[in-house]
């Protein structure tokens, strides 16, 4: 594919800032709800009030069946965003070939208006861990991630968004601080971001850092979408809060002043409500994207204000 | 730290936690790695019992969640498409001695495996069943493409009817667990269905699809069940929309 190739070209360029990729058109600065089987009728009934929605690309790489045929009529209905949950951009290991040319057939076929994934890793010596795995901000990594980035953009022939983690705990290894390391990767590969806010919450509720100074280092000129969901709480063994990015709930009433304080950064951009684990009716999901919805509405009306 | 070392102590859940964690309040490190140590059997055990609900069903969640966490830990999907992940729990329910009580666990858990694989299996049009209505009596040397969405399998146990029975077709108490079945299972667009098959049926359909002409594929299956009707089979391949295409027989 001479588009590809051209672009693997322009991807590899060592340190300096990337090439612009061809980008897509990128998501609607409006509120979206991750899709979910059980509300498909629902939903090809006609544009629900919703912006977009999102999927994980993993759960359409089977040959054929209904996860197509609902996908199929959705995506003529909505805009799409392809989340990807499997590719272990921060493994030790080289990246799945196999893996990553079944992702390019999904967006050939889908051809959504934005690509992301995460900074983390799942897969190791050919296991799937079936979870975001953290990676230790060393200088290693950051070569390794940035390489994984480039060859993804250019396997795709498009640009991806990146998605800051939630993690549980740190490495004595990391000598990079989190918000530094990820403005990095952003620089060396030109990736776009996906600045989720609830984990900007758990993240920093489990290390003890403050999420407004968090944000307000974030390279937001790059974030593409904003995340929000609900985490559920623990505490670690001296009983301080442990937060788990668990999308089994609401947005928690502390993500949502962050999410406010993220759009006064980064102006309207697409959000997505993620709640994959005790999925409620359509309505309620559709409530939290009003809910979203209010802030982009006043996020805008700042801008042309200040304008 | 590595990842060879953070993904062993991932899957052993008595080992320690991995070497090089740290935390902000030193807190216990160990304590917190179990936050992925869990996410990982859980994601994987919930991944399984979605897979195979009848099965949960039969055994019990207890005791499925306890089999599909040793599973799980020693066997760990090979890629990240978890809807393929527990084609080999059948193999290992087989083999496993505290499973025993249930004999027809294990074959149970084939039949929702294929299922599986089944729903996520290519598309392909089916033929209606009256476009056999007006074919003639040399249907016997014709070649019939069988759809890509579909699985057979045979089972010294009633699995059909103990799958039906657990979604409301039929009771549990009616079925005579000593007696054999055949299953199809068949997505002729996209809602999957189980049909159970005459004896012998389950060999006339592999031979059909090995590229067999009906004929051929009728003595294949009688000679493995003398009990085989090939009219009761072929007909309830025909209404279940196996066939995706006639090639006639070159014979006239």
């Amino acid at each position: 594919m001479p588009r590809a190739a051209g672009t693997a070209q322009t991807a590899r360029l060592a340190s300096a800032p990337a090439a612009p990729l061809p980008s897509p058109a990128g998501l609607p600065a409006r509120a979206g709800i991750g899709f979910k089987s059980e509300h498909a009728e629902e939903l090809k009934k006609g544009p629900a009030s919703i912006g977009f929605l999102e999927v994980h690309a993993e759960n359409y790489m089977g040959a054929g069946g209904r996860p197509h045929a609902d996908l199929t009529a959705l995506r003529a209905l909505y805009p799409l965003s392809v989340h990807g949950v499997g590719l272990s951009i921060g493994g030790e290991r080289p990246l799945d070939r196999a893996h990553l040319d079944r992702l390019r057939r999904v967006l050939e076929r889908y051809q959504p208006e934005s690509f992301s994934e995460h900074l983390a890793w799942s897969t190791h010596d050919g296991h799937y861990l079936a979870d975001l795995l953290p990676v230790a901000y060393t200088g290693a990594t950051l070569t390794r991630v940035v390489d994984h980035i480039d060859q993804v953009q250019a396997s795709l022939g498009r640009r991806m968004l990146l998605e800051n983690p939630s993690t549980y705990v740190a490495f004595t290894a990391s000598d990079w601080d989190e918000v530094d390391f990820i403005t990095e990767v952003q620089r060396r590969s030109g990736c776009g971001l996906l600045l989720d806010v609830n984990n900007v919450a758990v993240t920093c509720a489990n290390h003890g850092r403050d999420p407004i100074a968090y944000l307000d280092a974030f390279p937001v000129a790059a974030v593409g979408e904003i995340h929000l969901a609900g985490y559920a709480e623990d505490h670690d063994s001296l009983g301080a809060r442990l937060l788990i990015d668990a999308h089994g709930s609401p947005v928690a009433t502390d993500v949502w002043p962050l999410y406010a304080h993220a759009l006064s950064r980064t102006g309207p951009v697409a959000t997505l409500i993620e709640w994959d684990n005790d999925v409620p009716a359509l309505d309620r999901l559709i409530a939290e994207a009003t809910m979203a919805e209010g802030y982009l509405s006043a996020a805008s009306a700042r801008r042309e204000h200040a304008a | 730290m590595s990842q060879a070392e953070f993904a062993a102590a991932l899957l052993s859940p008595r080992s320690p936690a991995p070497h090089g964690l740290r935390t902000w309040n030193g807190s216990d490190p160990a304590q917190r790695f179990r936050v992925y140590r869990n996410n990982v059997v859980v994601a994987l055990i919930d991944a399984l019992a979605a897979t195979f609900p009848v099965t949960l069903a039969l055994c019990g969640e207890a005791f499925f969640r306890n089999m599909a966490r040793e599973f799980a830990l020693a066997s760990p999907p090979a890629s990240p498409l978890l809807a393929d992940f527990g084609q080999d729990l059948p193999a290992f329910i087989a083999g496993h001695e505290a499973a025993r009580p249930v004999p027809y666990l294990a074959d149970v858990a084939r039949l929702e495996a294929a299922r599986a694989a089944v729903w996520h299996a290519g598309d392909a049009t089916a033929l209606a069943p009256d476009t056999f209505a007006g074919f003639p009596s040399d249907i016997g040397e014709a070649v019939l493409k069988l759809h890509p969405a579909h699985a057979v399998l045979s089972a010294p146990y009633p699995v059909v009817s103990i799958w039906a029975a657990h979604n409301g077709l039929g009771e549990l108490a009616d079925i005579d667990l000593n007696l054999p079945e055949e299953a199809l299972v068949i997505r002729p667009d996209l809602d999957t269905e189980i049909w159970r098959l005459p004896p012998g049926g389950a060999a006339f359909i592999r031979a059909v699809g090995a590229g067999q002409t009906v004929a051929d594929a009728a003595m294949t299956a009688w000679a493995g069940n003398p009990a085989f009707e090939p009219a009761a089979a072929l007909s309830l391949a025909i209404r279940a929309r196996l066939f995706i295409a006639i090639i006639p027989g070159a014979s006239r």
